[in-house]
């Protein structure tokens, strides 16, 4: 196969359009800005709308607009930008409206390093938004992941009427490498499970045996309402407690109750090994290499890269980890992740290994993590 | 006549609140123009103008404090054919400020209906953005310290298409709507009226005092011709159509075989305006051209017309793990910026790295293996440097061949530049 030369944030570009997206908006920022760049590329010769918010909070509210007109539509941003982006991230979470967001992160905290890596908003990403409800987070570790990703996140937005994420970073997103793909190729593009016409429509009325509400498209023949207050099935305010938190419970289960669908990840088990490595996003490059070289010296490690990061992937966190006695997880920030691996697995023996000086984290960084020396 | 309200949750505002007169005007208006309700939507604001979308039967989007234009914009962007029209308080103009200057220099084609009641009803009537100095709303001192906004003034300023400004209480209210719906393009009503619940328990304010201080003020009332032009939407899509379809992403097919085994690192130190990104992207299009995998990550100034411009290039016949450099197999040093960004680099130099050197580069103490370069005594330009220095390593067979290099060259380039470059390649010289 001839092989193509992108950056992750191209390939997220490529990735969106091949997905079904037709409706970008963002505001300049690095190390996001080629998503922006490509996107106004792609999306206006194939009639699609590429636009450029006057900030991050218009960008990503013209795609919740344009949400729910129907389109797939996909803002990108990092650090700074996200902040921004908060209240509208609570209102699609709670109200519904699929959207793709990339953060491309880079060195924190606030205005930081525009041209620095780092995974400082992994905790930021689910938590940072009113209401604590669950988001789905996906994390690339390479050009291909930013491809094959944003598409699962299309598919996943449109499936379950929420905020998808792609945590990327900089050293990504701007990092050019040679890749294998089918830009149109084997992939089938979900759509939102639609309202039947006739009936009495309730935009937020999820159908027995289904925790997402049928869409229809404000425009739509069918009068639709769509609310940021609390709200009932029929999308007027509602101070019912009982419809208040059965709405919630349906919000949380319908993520978390299916994580198993959407649990993206990589093993590498060697027998006989005693430690698990436990990493995601580009660092997991540096642990592949730690996972061959041991290999090859006869000491063997293994290791578990995640690429769905919220909801945790539990069962699969603790079925891998069960073999082994020592756990190391490396993150590119100061330790947020870890916290979790902690409290889902309470009796093994965590060592963190973690970094945030603008520098990717080492093959002997993690080495030493490992050995403990 | 047809009406839009909606029968089961008919407006409920307090007695005397000016927006009770605004709601029954905008539905007047929509029955004037014989609209279709599934044709409209209403895009309410926070506050009470926030209730606005409840008592209409129309499409609804009800959002965030101030962001109401936002999902306006995206709404009709997707769908032109849609009546769309903001209601939005004196409080949303002042925290969605930016929104409202984007809206009118941008000219979409919307209708926002600013509910200017002079204060946060919702809250208990504190001071917003139009509140006037001199009278007594809930915010202590604080209203006396800031001086109230004319909208329609920024809006004129911002290049708005359409304002107007009239009192909620004047009998030709729904025709006033109704020309800001027509108006093909952004318009903005600024309608006056009385918040009764809030605003007129701490000041007196009557629909004739609100009549009386509209009369003193300069009108503004409709299409402002001065900044007439395009509405967005329609200049977009015409924009749009214009445009060629985006050319995929450049796909390389092996065709040489390489003679280099393992990983190779290269380090590119050089400055602005030497073109090192596209030699760091030539020697990757060199590598895959021999069935390489590659990476590429490049650094530089945010003055990209100073400063230094660094790139790190990775050739492996595996894949690519650890995208980072310790200890490059091949360094070239071009300018004084790249080398000064990557000092520490130098220690970990073997003798094993081949240093290509420019004569008027002064490098860190090293062991690598150098060749000095006289780039200006063989009239090679700033912006060729790069791109001769990559020559060398063809010339010497050192990661790439000149055949790969070549071939990278017709990839990247066309017509007079690749010949200018196959020039460059060709004519340099190691001594």
């Amino acid at each position: 196969m001839p092989l193509y030369f992108m950056d992750g944030n191209e390939a997220i570009a490529w990735g969106a359009v091949s997905a079904g997206c037709r409706f970008f908006a963002g505001y300049p920022i690095t190390p996001a800005t080629t998503i922006y760049a490509a996107m106004l590329k792609l999306l206006p010769p194939l009639g699609g709308v590429c636009l450029q918010g006057e900030d991050e909070i218009a960008s990503i509210g013209f795609c919740l607009g344009a949400s729910m007109a129907g389109m797939k539509v996909m803002t990108a941003t990092s650090g700074p930008g996200i902040s921004l982006c908060s209240e509208q991230i609570s209102f699609a979470i709670g109200s519904e409206i699929p959207v793709v967001i990339i953060d491309v992160q880079r060195l924190g905290p606030s205005t930081g390093s525009a041209t620095r890596g780092a995974d400082g908003d992994i905790q930021f990403l689910r938590w940072g938004s009113s209401g604590g409800l669950p988001v789905i987070v996906l994390a690339p570790s390479n050009v291909e992941d930013c491809f094959s990703l944003t598409r699962q996140a299309f598919n996943l937005a449109e499936e379950f009427r929420c905020p998808v994420f792609i945590a990327s970073n900089k050293d990504i997103a701007m990092t050019r490498e040679s890749v294998d793909l089918e830009l149109s190729g084997k992939f089938e593009a979900k759509n939102r499970p639609r309202a039947t016409r006739g009936k009495p429509f309730l935009p937020f009325h999820a159908r027995s045996g289904s925790l997402v509400p049928d869409f229809l498209p404000i425009g739509d023949r069918t009068l639709v309402r769509q609310t940021s207050s609390t709200h009932g099935p029929d999308g007027y305010i509602t101070t019912d407690p009982e419809i208040i938190q059965e709405t919630r419970d349906r919000l949380q289960t319908k993520l978390t109750s299916s994580i198993q669908r959407y649990t993206f990840f990589e093993t590498f088990i060697e027998e006989g090994s005693e430690t698990l490595i436990l990493t995601y996003g580009i660092t997991a490059r540096a642990a592949r290499e730690v996972f061959d070289e041991q290999k090859e010296k006869g000491n063997p490690v293994s290791l578990l890269i995640l690429k769905t990061l919220w909801p945790i992937p539990e069962v699969l966190i603790r079925k891998t980890a069960e073999p082994f006695k020592k756990i190391v997880v490396v993150e590119m920030n100061m330790g947020q992740y870890v916290g979790e691996i902690q409290r889902i697995l309470p009796k093994k023996s965590i060592t963190f290994v973690g970094q945030m000086d603008g520098n990717l984290i080492t093959p002997e960084k993690i080495k030493s993590g490992v050995t403990g020396e | 006549m047809n009406s839009y309200l909606n029968t089961k949750r008919p407006p409920a505002f307090c007695a005397g609140c000016g927006h009770e007169q605004i709601a029954h005007a905008l539905d007047k208006a929509f029955a004037g123009m014989k609209l279709k309700s599934s044709k409209i939507v209403i895009v309410s604001d926070i506050g009470c103008s926030g209730l606005f979308d409840v008592f209409f039967n129309t499409h609804a989007m009800h959002g965030l404090h101030g962001r109401a234009l936002t999902y306006a914009t995206g709404l009709k962007m997707a769908r032109p054919e849609l009546i769309v029209i903001v209601t939005m308080g004196d409080g949303g103009l002042g925290i969605g400020g930016a929104h409202i200057l984007a809206a009118c220099r941008r000219n979409l084609d919307l209708t926002l209906l600013v509910l200017n009641n002079f204060n946060f009803g919702m809250t208990g009537g504190q001071f917003s953005s139009t509140t006037p100095a001199d009278v007594k709303v809930a915010s202590g001192f604080l209203n006396l310290l800031e001086h109230p906004m004319d909208i329609c003034q920024v809006a004129c300023s911002a290049g708005a298409t359409y304002a107007a400004r009239c009192s909620a209480y004047e009998a030709g209210l729904p025709n006033k709507i109704e020309s800001g719906i027509r108006h093909s393009g952004f318009s903005l009503i600024d309608i006056w009226g009385i918040c009764p619940g809030r605003y007129t328990r701490k000041s007196g304010l009557t629909p004739g005092q609100i009549h009386d201080s509209l009369e003193k003020l300069p009108p503004v009332s409709g299409v402002i011709k001065s900044n007439n032009r395009k509405e967005y939407g329609r200049h977009y899509r015409e924009m749009a159509d214009r445009q060629k379809p985006a050319t995929p992403p450049v796909q390389v097919r092996t065709r040489f075989k390489s003679s280099q085994s393992g990983r190779q690192e290269i380090v590119i130190l050089g400055g602005a305006g030497q073109r090192v990104i596209t030699a760091g992207e030539i020697i990757c299009y060199a590598g895959l051209t021999a069935g390489l995998q590659a990476t590429q990550k490049n650094e530089y100034n945010i003055t990209v017309l100073r400063g230094p411009s660094v790139s790190e290039i990775i050739l492996s016949a595996n894949p690519i793990g650890f995208l980072g450099i310790t200890k490059p197999d091949v360094m070239i040093a071009i300018h004084q910026e790249g080398v000064k960004h990557r000092q520490a680099l130098f220690r970990n130099l073997e003798q094993t790295t081949l240093l290509i050197q420019a004569d008027d580069v002064d490098v860190p103490e090293n062991a690598a293996n150098r060749i000095v370069i006289h780039f200006d005594t063989q009239k090679i330009k700033p912006p060729d440097r790069a791109l001769a220095a990559i020559s060398v390593l063809a010339k010497l067979g050192k990661v790439i061949d000149s055949q790969m290099l070549q071939a990278a060259l017709k990839l990247k380039f066309k017509d007079k530049i690749l010949e200018a470059s196959l020039q460059v390649a060709h004519k340099i010289q190691m001594t």
